[in-house]
């Protein structure tokens, strides 16, 4: 077999967190009673006209200049005509060949290694309505009702350059992109409830070629998972076809999550001719350079500048990548670095033991069930420090912590797990057992390190874990040489 | 003279002075409606509970010492394409035959404000695509004139009422001459607006960027003041101009002295009837005598203007009538199986053949591999038009120009629908353009209305006022009287 070279693109469709749709002054609200924010306009009532509201093109601004476009003064909104029930006027208001943003950029890493993945363009559009069948699927129910409550609601379509060369790739970029949209705040990114979703396109080509193989676009990927899942089920279909001798067909295909495979929708001839033309409804839009230069002042530190804030204060760098891909763990860690000075271990903690339980609850970090406070957790981290706890007793802490967020040192002090660190009390301690393990001296002193393990474990016994192994290993080594 | 008869501004005074009440008018109208309508077919739907309230409301305002807006308690039509609250809005489709909107037009809120009465909505082309009202799917409508005509269209209802005194104004509205060519064919006044005065908001899309909603009425002074409430921006409305609104009113003052007016000569070339072109001349002349300079002109791209129109226009309707899907509203074929089945058969039986005509000539021209041949270069033709008109604006103040090449012809059906385009010749630039057109009688031919076009500057509706009302204060065609004569 030869080897194959993976060619990814992906087409992002990420809903702006505006009040209001994008042509009228209907709630944007999610899971409201069905087709209760609609109006004429949203509904396509004959006469309806849209009026392009503001904050959709001032969101659409605020993410182009977060992934580094070029924010093009003059653009336009256009229609594209498709017939599909969930469409209220038939057509969508989006925009075809003059969009809002050209040229932009997002920086990914994966496996240690750097890559830019190029960004094509973004352009605003509407959000369709949903349908609602009768039954499981479209083609087993009797009927199918529409709730046109989701349609007018603002988008931005994000479409890369077909830059990626793995599923790998295509995750981190995609988990990159969501960082940046909820850092800029113009989209809360729920890929289940679909307010970020997700197209791939792929081809495969043998190593050497110089075009591109024929692609196929795979729709229905709503989790990060999904995604790597489509994509490398998608490499393997199309290189086995290839090796087989044939011809990938360029159609479109949508991820059958339950059995793991993609399916074909409709090929390139059934594809719809879209018939854009610009929307007579609407004026260009001419933006104003001053108002570019006020969104891009308000603009937030974005992920890689705070990956870049993070390093310079010792944070290993893939904890760095962990904590900033997810503004919510950032805002978190940033808080923490208040209460305690050391950042790498307050990461670590960060990364390990809270990721841990937050996955294993299924909970995100600011879920009011985490009830750790990030000071709390820089306490934590200081009393390891201070040595008034041993990693091991930190553990036994923070378990205790999760059950209700009592500050950690009031916790040490209630469950009497203060590290015992007295010269006085250890040296005690250390003659007793010398005292009592004459063999083990002995052995030690013939050159048997084992035994100094040993020693210290019988301290330990002695303090229920509570004596500060450091202290216990060095006055041992001096009472024995 | 007759209550029917009679105009917005003669009837307001008697309102004002109590000399009539708004309610024996409305009767008035609605009795005429019942001996005429018949004979004419100008409404789709009545509306006579509503009006006489409202009229009784009006009465009391009036009782009680209230100073009335200039339209309050004269009642009038809209087209049926102009979205009423509650009122069934048809179209003059089938498609839409049972749909009641639940939102005015930015057009009939300012109407309603200022206490005004809607008799009713008035029969079109469906819509508004054809120049007869014969596309109607609801009836046929009758020239006053002669009864055996085509009122126009297609606006033909509106104008029809005003000709037969079935409403003393109306509305319709103009996407490539359907207000100012069935004024012509009737005998009264139509002007369709600069593109972005009034607000299209609830005006029943047809081309998005020609579609102009204005007044028909009996005389000049009725279109300013009905002008007078319907212009203004509108929030709703992107394409609404952020200007202020003149008093109409105030332009009308019969002076044309030193008024430049530009006589096209691509307007009186081959295709125009000998006729109607010796009664514009007729106009002409009565123009210098009342001390106009005539000057005449070129607007080289004409010839192009019918066929870039039924480009643009189509396309942009392919699209906005793509949305009577049976889906929301409107008429639903219930034998269908799914759902792309159902609005298949649902728009094949619900669209006239016209209709089905400009979409799929819309959808070809937007289709990939077509789009630059036709819906592009259409575009770049229609700055080129624009272009003209720019250029001839340096030299001239108004253009005049017949309305229509022809009068109104015999409503047999046999006129050849390309032949029918080919008419519009005369209207459809100032469509392209965003220009204003007003229509104003000026004469007869073979006993038919012959109509002036004026063609003004965008936003200078006022100039176009002045020399509509100045000729028509000098002659007395807009006081003819339809005789409602004909065969049937």
């Amino acid at each position: 077999m030869k080897n194959y070279i993976t060619v990814i693109g992906l087409e992002v469709h990420a809903e702006l967190k505006t009040k209001t749709k994008a042509f009228c002054s209907c709630s944007t609200e999610f899971g409201a009673e069905p087709n209760t924010h609609v109006c004429p306009v949203c509904l396509g009532m004959p006469g309806a006209l849209p009026v392009l509201n503001k904050r959709v093109v001032e969101f659409a601004i605020r993410a182009g200049l977060a992934l580094n476009c070029d924010i093009q003064k003059f653009n336009k909104m256009d229609r594209k005509n498709y017939f599909y029930p969930d469409l209220a006027k038939n057509y969508q208001i989006s925009q075809w060949d003059e969009p809002i943003c050209l040229g932009g950029h997002i920086d990914i890493r994966v496996n240690g290694e750097k890559k830019r993945i190029g960004i094509t363009r973004i352009h605003m559009e509407e959000d369709a309505g949903k349908l609602v069948h009768s039954g499981l699927t479209i083609s087993t129910s009797d009927y199918s009702a529409v709730d046109y409550n989701r349609a007018g609601v603002p988008l931005i379509e994000i479409v890369s350059e077909p830059d990626m060369r793995s599923a790998a790739e295509a995750r981190a970029y995609m988990e990159q992109l969501k960082a940046i949209l909820e850092y800029t705040d113009v989209c809360d990114c729920k890929m289940q409830e679909g307010s970020l979703r997700c197209d791939a396109n792929i081809s495969v080509m043998p190593e050497g070629a110089t075009e591109f193989g024929t692609r196929a676009e795979i729709k229905n990927l709503n989790s990060f998972r999904a995604l790597e899942r489509a994509i490398e089920y998608e490499v393997e279909r199309q290189i086995e076809i290839v090796e087989d001798g044939g011809h990938v067909v360029q159609e479109t295909r949508t991820w059958d999550d339950a059995n793991g495979v993609t399916l074909s929708m409709r090929s390139k001839e059934e594809a719809h001719d879209y018939r854009y033309f610009p929307e007579p409804d609407l004026v260009p839009v001419n933006l104003d350079q001053a108002w570019i230069d006020e969104i891009k002042a308000t603009l937030p530190e974005l992920p890689s500048a705070r990956k870049e804030r993070l390093l310079a204060e010792d944070v290993p760098e893939d904890n760095a990548d962990i904590i900033v891909a997810s503004k919510k763990v950032a805002d978190y860690f940033d808080a923490g670095t208040k209460a305690t000075k050391n950042l790498k271990a307050l990461s670590n903690w960060l990364i390990g033991d809270v990721a841990g339980f937050l996955n294993a609850e299924g909970i995100e970090i600011d879920d009011p069930e985490f009830r750790i406070t990030p000071d709390h957790l820089g306490e934590l981290v200081n009393l390891i420090d201070k040595g008034v706890l041993s990693s091991k007793l930190a553990k036994q802490v923070f378990a205790e912590m999760l059950k209700g967020n009592e500050a950690p040192e009031a916790l040490v002090k209630k469950l009497g797990l203060e590290q015992v660190s007295d010269a006085g009390e250890l040296g005690k301690l250390v003659d007793e057992v010398i005292a009592a393990n004459p063999q083990s001296i002995a052995d030690f002193k013939a050159g048997k390190k084992k035994a100094l393990g040993f020693l210290v474990g019988q301290i330990m016994k002695a303090t229920h874990g509570k004596a500060n192994p450091g202290m216990v290993n060095k006055m041992l080594m001096e009472k024995l040489q | 003279m007759k209550l029917y008869e009679s105009t917005v501004h003669e009837l307001h005074e008697q309102l004002q002075n109590k000399q009539l009440s708004s309610v024996e008018l409305t009767k008035a109208v609605y009795d005429r409606i019942d001996e005429v309508e018949e004979k004419i077919g100008a409404y789709v739907t009545l509306d006579k509970e509503n009006a006489l309230a409202q009229a009784a409301k009006v009465d009391a305002m009036i009782a009680a010492g209230e100073t009335i807006k200039p339209l309050a308690g004269i009642p009038g039509a809209i087209k049926d394409n102009i979205s009423t609250k509650g009122l069934r809005t048809t179209c003059s489709s089938h498609i839409l035959d049972n749909f009641i909107p639940v939102y005015d037009a930015h057009v009939i809120a300012n109407l309603r404000k200022d206490e005004t009465i809607f008799l009713g909505k008035t029969n079109m082309d469906e819509f508004a695509m054809g120049s007869t009202t014969e596309t109607s799917y609801m009836k046929k409508t009758h020239n006053a004139w002669n009864l055996d005509c085509v009122p126009g269209g297609s606006s033909g209802g509106s104008a029809a009422a005003i000709a037969a005194g079935e409403a003393i104004w109306s509305l319709g509205s103009d996407t490539g001459g359907s207000i100012r060519q069935p004024a012509s064919f009737n005998g009264v006044v139509g002007i369709k607006p600069t593109y972005g005065r009034v607000s299209r908001y609830g005006c029943v899309a047809f081309a998005s960027s020609l579609d102009q909603i204005g007044p028909i009425t009996r005389d000049v002074t009725d279109a300013a003041i009905v002008l007078n409430t319907i212009c203004g921006v509108d929030a709703h409305d992107s394409t609404s101009l952020p200007v202020d609104v003149p008093d109409f009113t105030k332009a009308l003052r019969q002076d044309v002295k030193g008024l430049r007016i530009g006589l096209p000569k691509e307007y009186f070339g081959e295709g125009i009837n000998a006729k109607v072109k010796e009664q514009i001349m007729l106009a002409v002349e009565k123009y210098k005598e009342l001390g106009a300079e005539i000057v005449e002109v070129s607007l080289p791209h004409t010839e192009y203007a019918v066929i870039t129109y039924y480009i643009i226009a189509p396309a942009e309707a392919s699209a906005n009538l793509a949305r009577y899907d049976g889906v929301r509203y409107g008429y639903r074929n219930k034998e269908a199986k799914s759902a792309p089945e159902m609005t298949k058969l649902s728009r094949t039986e619900g669209f006239g053949s016209e209709v089905k005509r400009r979409i799929m000539l819309g959808t070809y021209v937007l289709s990939s591999g077509y789009y630059d041949a036709y819906y592009k270069k259409a575009m770049q033709v229609r700055t080129l038009i624009r272009k003209d008109f720019d250029e001839v604006f340096r030299k001239v103040d108004v253009l005049l120009t017949p309305t229509s090449p022809v009068v109104a012809y015999p409503l047999d059906g046999k006129m050849d629908p390309l032949a029918i385009y080919m008419l519009d010749v005369t209207t459809i630039p100032v469509n392209m353009a965003g220009l204003p057109g007003i229509s104003i009688p000026c004469g007869f031919a073979d006993g038919m209305p012959v109509g002036l076009q004026l063609i003004g500057k965008a936003l200078d509706e006022e100039t176009l006022l002045r020399a509509a009302y100045t000729f028509e204060q000098a002659t007395e065609f807009h006081k003819a009287v339809a005789p409602l004569g004909g065969n049937k």
